[in-house]
């Protein structure tokens, strides 16, 4: 590999677009994926993410716009001349063929002997895990052993670029979870470039070595797990991944908020004009609750207004003293809410930390979609 | 654009304006994989066209021409609307189908109610008495009719004295004729409907006449407005029994036949199939729209209906249900039986005699050798065209523009009555100019005319069962490089065999049966069975017509029965895949 190969991207979109009827699905999108990466198309339905990787495979042509695949520019090409290998929600698996059958599916056309073909479709059911099912039909399988058989399958041709469509959508929790750290060891162990579509912020946190939050048919931020929690580059990021709390606020000064009839300190400067409007948003599990007292910064006065146990966490909902504009939406592991003992209509102190809170400009688009997207996933 | 979305979003760091890389993929042989799918959309088209669009283009233009040649404008439809007689045998075809649809709708309807909405016994022997009609040529009804209600029939008494040759016998014989198609049609509308309106009304103690009012009807309206149109479609362009049992009585049918075989006026023959063409466009007009509809009727979540047994209301509709299977199986019974009677009814001495066709007919036995080379072959060639091209136009993404008009010319035959196909065959490929006019008479020709005839029904049989694939197949294929043609071959065909051997048998059934179309196009060696049936009736044969037609309802009912077998049989042990035990 030359120096300027290993710096390329292994893939680029630039200016891609498309839209259906006056319905805009991608609008301008520019990314680069490296070689090696785990990335994750990530938003509601209709925000263009399956739109956008099935023309990253040529499945679906953009009105405009230019890709690139390991330096080759497949703007135009075919699925077949774009190297990658596909998996889809439904498994996609030809009932009629054995699960061998189906592995070697695209190794059959390759003109490979017979013996590599077999060695190299028990290569491939060892790696999944179903080393002794070669021999059964998809419909004797659960579905979350189709589902590995048709990344077995799309692996099988050794593609330079894995493309995964809401692979685990049709699975049951449990399995869900258990196939998606096999998805993403056996990626790791591979090396392949894989982009994952999912409307499962969880499983793109978990998974993903960058998560691409898309809404619109625009990409709102790229950026790895952590940092787009994190730090939320849009309120629709924010709210989308994970839970927020918002609230209108006004900016006093440099470090200053007003939000109601409440001053509150903020470490969020993001050069707002003092006197502009801005929404306010915080996450349930940053509130500070217990060993308050109303001298700390950002504390407040509430009432419990209502308790919901979920198991490992108990949801609060609290309603302040002072007007806020909105209520407070607080998350309590189980230990500190069995320390505090909370009940309904209780008053207790709480703080805002300086540094949970964050500014986005109030006209954000924190809406869902209209309508008419949900055609386009 | 809002001012939500106007927030510009932040793009991948240190990313150049412009792509870098200039290499070009080598395209050498996908292009190859590309230019077969246009290619074979191309072909596909281009034989649609020929077999289905230039016929009906060429009876367009030829009702335009004047009788003497050159251009007559509208004149003929002048003409036409200004002739009592021919005026006449219009109102008569209006009238005749709208008696049929009257007759036929509510006895369907019932029938098909007492299948599908009652615990009521032999409901599969039932059905399958009802549907016989299908599988005979649509005269036999009006042979078996001039048997029972005839100048020496069993029953003539019932008519008090009216002769059944005429409106009678014609409205009588194609309400036989027509009932299964209405049946298939309601049983369907009455199947899609969902178990839980059903248990809400109960729940909330609605009576049951409320309840057929208010849950029953409105789902089966859709339904009853197809069946109708089908009913009248199918008595208008029917040109079997008003032949057979029509006497003096004209109808357009019959008229269409007279205008061009007996006096050789073209121009006003193709008028006569224009006119024809009407109801069958508005009923295909009206179909579509309500297909449309009818879907959205079922969701994923509906639970279908599942009749519990009531005696008395089991036991009224098994009566009635016999009664009307009863009349049907008697009817077409008594065709059989008199094709094996010496002299009807003076002589009830049973004889083989009528089966020697050469006696009533120069042409003896080849007709019906003719019918049965005619129609496997139209079941081999056309299930393999017609399964092809639907793959081709559902699952391919190319050449789109080429894949739409193979798609509507597709659907076209259904709104073409075979008469009017016909008229057209012979408008088109007996044009002195035309090149293809070889084939006219010839065997070939009848058989690319039936199966244009029956090409929509067979058609969207074939795309509705690959609709149901995953569509991502081709997908998967294409990520694999495999080419189309391997995954139709290795995926799509197998998982279709069983829907590929209907499309055979519904073939071969209607070209052993139909007459409409093909009376126009046969040659003096290409007589059909059911023409030389049509022969023979009006040669005064009537004992060796009834002969021909219980052969060729023998060899249908066989074609039928072999299907079942082969399903039984074969396709269970290749379909093992299906069944989720190893």
């Amino acid at each position: 590999m030359t120096s300027a190969e290993a710096t390329m991207p292994f893939l680029t979109v630039r200016g891609l677009s498309k839209s259906y009827g006056g319905f805009r699905a991608l609008d301008e999108i520019d990314l680069d994926i490296q070689r090696g990466e785990f990335v994750c198309f990530l938003g509601p339905s209709g925000c263009g993410k399956t739109t956008l990787l099935r023309m990253i495979a040529g499945l679906d042509r953009q009105d405009t716009g230019r890709i690139a695949l390991g330096g080759v520019d497949v703007s135009t090409a075919p699925p077949a001349e774009r190297d990658f290998g596909i998996v889809f929600q439904s498994y996609a698996l030809f009932p009629n063929l054995t699960v061998a059958a189906n592995i070697a599916y695209g190794l059959v056309n390759r003109r490979m002997k017979r013996a590599r073909i077999e060695a190299r479709v028990a290569e491939l059911l060892a790696l999944i895990g179903l080393p002794d099912q070669g021999d059964k039909h998809p419909v004797q399988l659960s579905g979350g052993q189709q589902q590995r058989v048709a990344l077995a399958r799309a692996l099988a041709t050794s593609p330079s670029l894995l493309l995964l469509d809401e692979p685990l959508s049709a699975l049951d929790a449990k399995v869900r979870t258990r196939l998606r750290t096999e998805i993403r060891q056996l990626q790791k162990r591979l090396g392949i470039t894989t982009i994952m579509v999912t409307h499962d912020q969880e499983e793109a946190l978990a998974m993903a070595d960058r998560v691409v939050v898309m809404n619109r048919g625009r990409i709102e931020q790229v950026g790895a797990p952590h940092e787009i929690y994190r730090n939320p580059a849009s309120a629709f990021v924010a709210d989308f991944i994970g839970a927020m709390t918002f609230l209108d606020a006004t900016v006093e000064g440099e470090r200053a908020l007003r939000v109601g009839s409440v001053a509150l300190v903020c470490e969020d400067g993001r050069g707002f004009i003092p006197g502009s409007p801005i929404r306010l948003g915080f996450r349930p599990e940053e509130i500070r609750v217990g060993n308050v007292t109303p001298g700390d910064v950002n504390a407040l006065e509430v009432r419990v207004q209502s308790l919901e146990f979920l198991g490992s966490f108990t949801r609060a909902r609290l309603e302040p003293s002072r007007d806020l504009g909105g209520s407070l939406v607080a998350d309590l592991s189980a230990n500190l809410s069995g320390d505090l003992g909370l009940s309904e209509g209780q008053y207790l102190y709480v703080a805002l930390p300086p540094k949970a809170l964050r500014a986005f400009p109030q006209a954000s688009a924190t809406s869902p979609p209209q309508a008419s997207a949900a055609s386009a996933t | 654009m809002s001012a939500a979305t106007s927030e510009s979003p932040r793009v991948a760091e240190g990313a150049p304006a412009i792509p870098l890389p200039v290499v070009l993929p080598r395209a050498v042989r996908r292009l190859s994989e590309r230019a077969v799918a246009t290619g074979l959309i191309a072909l596909m088209g281009g034989l649609l066209v020929l077999i289905i669009a230039l016929p009906l283009g060429a009876l367009l233009i030829k009702s335009l021409e004047a009788p003497s040649g050159g251009l007559a404008g509208l004149d003929n439809f002048r003409t036409y609307f200004a002739t009592p007689t021919l005026v006449e045998a219009l109102t008569n075809s209006l009238t005749i189908a709208a008696l049929c649809v009257m007759i036929v709708l509510p006895l369907a309807f019932g029938y098909a109610y007492a299948l599908t909405r009652t615990a009521m016994w032999f409901k599969g022997l039932l059905l399958a008495a009802a549907l016989l009609p299908i599988f005979a040529p649509s005269l036999l009804s009006g042979i078996a009719l001039t048997y029972i209600l005839g100048n020496q029939g069993l029953l003539r008494g019932l008519l008090m004295g009216h002769s059944v040759y005429g409106p009678i016998g014609i409205v009588v014989a194609e309400c036989l004729y027509a009932f299964p198609h209405a049946l298939i049609i309601l049983i369907t509308a009455l199947s899609l409907s969902d178990g839980r309106l059903y248990e809400a009304a109960a729940a909330m103690g609605t009576s049951r006449l409320r309840t057929f009012a208010t849950v029953t009807l409105p789902g089966a309206r859709y339904g009853l407005v197809s069946a109708a149109f089908v009913v009248f479609t199918l008595v208008v362009t029917d040109f079997g029994i008003p032949k057979v049992i029509g006497g003096q009585y004209a109808v357009l049918a019959t008229d269409a036949y007279r205008q061009v075989v007996g006096q050789q006026n073209f121009p006003m023959g193709a008028v006569v199939g224009l006119l024809m063409l009407v109801p069958a466009v508005i009923a295909f007009g009206v179909d579509r729209v309500i297909q449309r509809r009818q879907t959205s009727l079922l969701s994923a979540r509906s639970v279908p209906y599942e009749p519990k047994p009531r005696r008395g209301r089991d036991q009224a509709f098994l009566a009635y249900a016999v009664l009307v299977a009863g009349v049907i199986v008697a009817t077409y019974g008594v065709a059989v039986w008199a094709s094996f009677i010496r002299y009807w009814p003076y002589n009830l001495a049973l004889t083989l005699d009528h089966y020697d066709f050469g006696a009533a007919d120069a042409d003896g036995w080849s007709p019906y050798w003719n019918s049965l080379i005619m129609a496997a072959s139209v079941a081999a060639i056309g299930t393999a065209l017609v399964f092809c091209g639907a793959y081709l136009i559902e699952k391919l993404r190319t050449f789109a523009a080429g894949r739409m008009l193979a798609q509507f010319l597709a659907m076209l035959p259904l709104a073409v009555p075979g008469l009017v196909l016909g008229l057209g065959y012979v408008f088109f490929f007996n044009a002195p100019w035309n090149p293809l006019n070889v084939l006219y008479g010839t065997l070939v020709l009848l058989a690319i005319n039936t199966l244009a005839h029956y090409y929509t029904v067979a058609h969207v049989t074939a795309a509705t069962a690959l609709k149901q694939i995953d569509p991502e197949f081709e997908a998967v294929s294409a990520s694999l490089k495999v080419p189309f043609w391997q995954t139709f071959t290795r995926v799509s065909l197998p998982i279709c065999l069983p829907t590929v051997l209907e499309l055979a048998a519904y073939l071969f059934v209607n070209a052993m049966t139909t007459v409409s179309a093909v009376i126009f196009l046969y040659g003096a060696d290409t007589k059909l069975a059911s023409i030389a049936i049509v022969h023979m009736d009006e040669a005064g044969a009537t004992a060796s017509a009834a002969a021909m037609a219980s052969v060729i309802m023998a060899t249908a009912l066989g074609a039928r029965l072999i299907l079942v077998l082969v399903n039984r049989g074969v396709v269970h042990r290749l379909q093992r895949w299906r069944r989720r035990e190893a």
